[in-house]
């Protein structure tokens, strides 16, 4: 953005020589080149507050008692966040550390295993010439409006022939591939590596694997990051087939959590605070790493 | 032909095919075969004891077609994406515009507006499901606060879809916006000097240059939000304690009915028949919304036939050549 503007600005600039052009210039810059006033920051600020109080507030209610969401909305947390906390962890049936270290390890495997799924079909896509491959692209970019639930049924059965529902595996095997993984390694790496670099590994002798291995997965390497990340919220947060195939006892924290307001009786401050615990380790994910995200989201959305 | 130079010649041609091996043998038994077999047993009375079924043809289809809890199901669902979407789309193309300007710290914000969207679905059910409790909650004290009465959230239907599309928007409004920015920001800045020494205001710039150099990245954003939102199921499936859509079905929708026959009825051969319908209808509406997005978006002149530096220069050559005929 800032090479692009900075560039056009300087050709506005050499081009000049009246005071009406400089004004026209000068208009230029005010619409799409100064700093912006105060409206911009306060739709911002506004943007800001509504993406980050539903949080707040649901600290407070978990953070309160019973009685919170009946009273005029405090605005300063309560003292009670660790026993409310404590009770979610405590209850048997939510299953808190089972369902938490389920859903770091599964969402960790199927990130991984996307990752290098991906980057070797897209690296085959993107960079190697053979018969059929770019009708078989085509059909994996088609595949990706296939819902879900298109394929939930069999799935299900398939399972449990095996005896595999209520394993956390049965999320996991569905999950190793993504359409949208092959997709997006081969749009990167078909114009992040030029095609002399791998003729030169070629003529120098280098095997189909070992060009693949210095040239491909090094040049992958930022995109097959972001494919990390996306892969892993998304694992982390997937809720339909987790809470059809597995079980009360061994369930992801969505599932866990679903589970916390299924009581006939609902107390809101430890549904809450259920909320807060289960979405911490994606906050502290996402204060590590959101530069990348919000990086990823705007090299997919231009490439594709 | 020597050993090595034969290897050579088999790594070549077999390589492509070994590398793309793992996605498509994955493919074939986790995606291709279920959906092949959701067809099959679609067209079957399933029988879960003996784990088979009769064939009974489009019996299942025809089950679904006349139960009016599928019509309600689908006026929910296409309420709900549409109380989702379209301020959605709206809200999105109005903040990437601002994020668009020179604004200071820039990463901040746009890292602000995505933090919705490592909340998990269900989180942000619950919470907001909390927010929208009739009696107690949150926003029905601000209304009541402000002098409105409370809103029946969770009895009245058009108020249900209302407070679960305001879930929806929570969280991809933020990602939808940082997609349509990133668009944005590919659109040449010579357009808009061009237009400015036109005399066009930011308003007619915004409609005669931004807008259609969207349009690829609105069709992309539209074809996505369309298949996500005709199979929300976290969102509605966490309203209530009950997880069945209301007591009248106010909220239920097309993949909380499908859950309800497969998983709560134990009918997998009416839950794939209600599988396949769900396919054809987002297939139906994903053809819809590319023909008239097409048609609203205009893009007369917008084609990009030079690259961006060759653009540049011409424009600068131009911009010379003027300069020189008023001396």
């Amino acid at each position: 953005m800032s090479v692009g503007t900075s560039a056009s600005l300087a050709t506005v600039e050499e081009g000049i020589p009246t005071a009406r052009e400089r004004r026209k210039a000068g208009r230029t810059t005010r619409i799409r080149g100064s700093r912006p006033g105060f409206w911009a920051y306060a739709i911002l600020g506004t943007v800001f507050l509504s993406a980050v109080f539903p949080l707040y507030w649901s600290f407070i209610i978990g953070s309160g008692d019973s009685t919170t969401l009946r009273k005029p909305f405090p605005w300063v947390p309560g003292g009670n966040f660790i026993d409310n906390a404590l009770s979610v962890i405590t209850n048997p049936a939510v299953n808190f550390w089972p369902a938490l270290w389920n859903s770091i390890y599964s969402s960790f495997l199927i990130a991984a295993a996307v990752v290098i799924t991906s980057t070797l079909a897209g690296w085959a896509f993107a960079k190697l010439r053979f018969h059929g491959g770019p009708a078989l692209l085509v059909f994996v970019v088609a595949t990706m409006a296939v819902p879900q639930q298109l394929g939930v049924v069999p799935l299900y059965i398939l399972f449990s022939e095996l005896g595999w529902t209520g394993q956390i595996g049965a999320i996991i095997i569905p999950a190793l591939t993504s359409a949208f993984g092959v997709f997006w390694m081969t749009q990167y790496l078909r114009q992040a590596v030029p095609d002399e670099l791998i003729e030169a590994a070629r003529v120098d002798g280098a095997s189909m694997i070992r060009t693949f291995w210095t040239v491909g997965v090094t040049a992958a390497r930022p995109a097959a990051a972001m494919l990390f990340l996306f892969t892993f919220v998304g694992a982390w947060n997937n809720f339909f087939w987790p809470f059809i195939v597995l079980d009360r006892q061994n369930p992801t924290l969505p599932v866990a959590l679903s589970l916390l307001q299924s009581n006939y009786f609902v107390d809101y401050s430890i549904v809450l605070a259920g909320v807060i615990l289960a979405t911490i380790p994606l906050l502290l994910l996402f204060i590590f790493a959101g530069k990348q995200l919000v990086s990823g989201i705007m090299a997919g959305a231009v490439k594709g | 032909m020597s050993f090595s130079q034969k290897l050579s010649k088999w790594d070549i041609k077999f390589s492509p095919y070994l590398y793309i091996s793992p996605f498509f043998l994955m493919f074939a038994v986790v995606g291709l075969f279920p959906i092949g077999y959701t067809a099959v047993i679609s067209f079957m009375d399933w029988d879960l004891v003996r784990n088979s079924g009769e064939f009974v043809g489009f019996d299942q289809y025809v089950w679904i077609l006349s139960q009016p809890h599928f019509w309600t199901a689908l006026r929910n669902t296409f309420s709900i994406f549409l109380l989702s979407s379209v301020p959605q789309l709206i809200l999105a193309i109005f903040i990437a515009a601002v994020l668009d300007r020179h604004i200071r710290a820039k990463t901040f914000w746009r890292m602000s507006v995505l933090v919705p969207y490592v909340v998990a679905p269900i989180a942000v059910g619950l919470i907001f499901n909390a927010m929208f409790a009739d009696q107690s909650g949150f926003i029905n004290g601000i209304l009541q606060a402000i002098g409105l009465s409370a809103v029946p959230w969770h009895v009245e239907p058009l108020w249900s879809h209302v407070a679960i599309a305001t879930m929806v928007n929570y969280r991809w409004t933020g990602y939808n916006t940082l997609i349509l920015l990133a668009a944005m920001q590919a659109v040449n800045r010579d357009y808009y000097e061009a237009a400015t020494v036109d005399g066009a205001g930011p308003v007619r710039q915004f409609f005669a240059i931004t807008m259609p150099s969207l349009k690829p990245t609105l069709i992309f954003v539209i074809i996505t939000s369309t298949i996500g939102g005709l199979q929300i199921f976290d969102e509605p499936r966490v309203f209530d304690q009950f997880g069945r859509g209301g007591a009248a079905q106010q909220w239920l929708t097309i993949t909380l009915y499908l859950y309800d026959i497969g998983w709560g009825q134990w009918n997998f051969g009416r839950a794939a028949a209600m599988a396949w319908i769900l396919f054809i209808i987002i297939l139906l509406i994903g053809l819809v919304n590319l023909v008239v997005t097409r048609s609203l978006v205009r893009d007369e002149g917008l084609h990009r036939e030079l690259t961006r530096r060759q653009e540049r220069k011409l424009a600068k050559t131009a911009k010379q050549s003027v300069k020189e005929d008023q001396r």
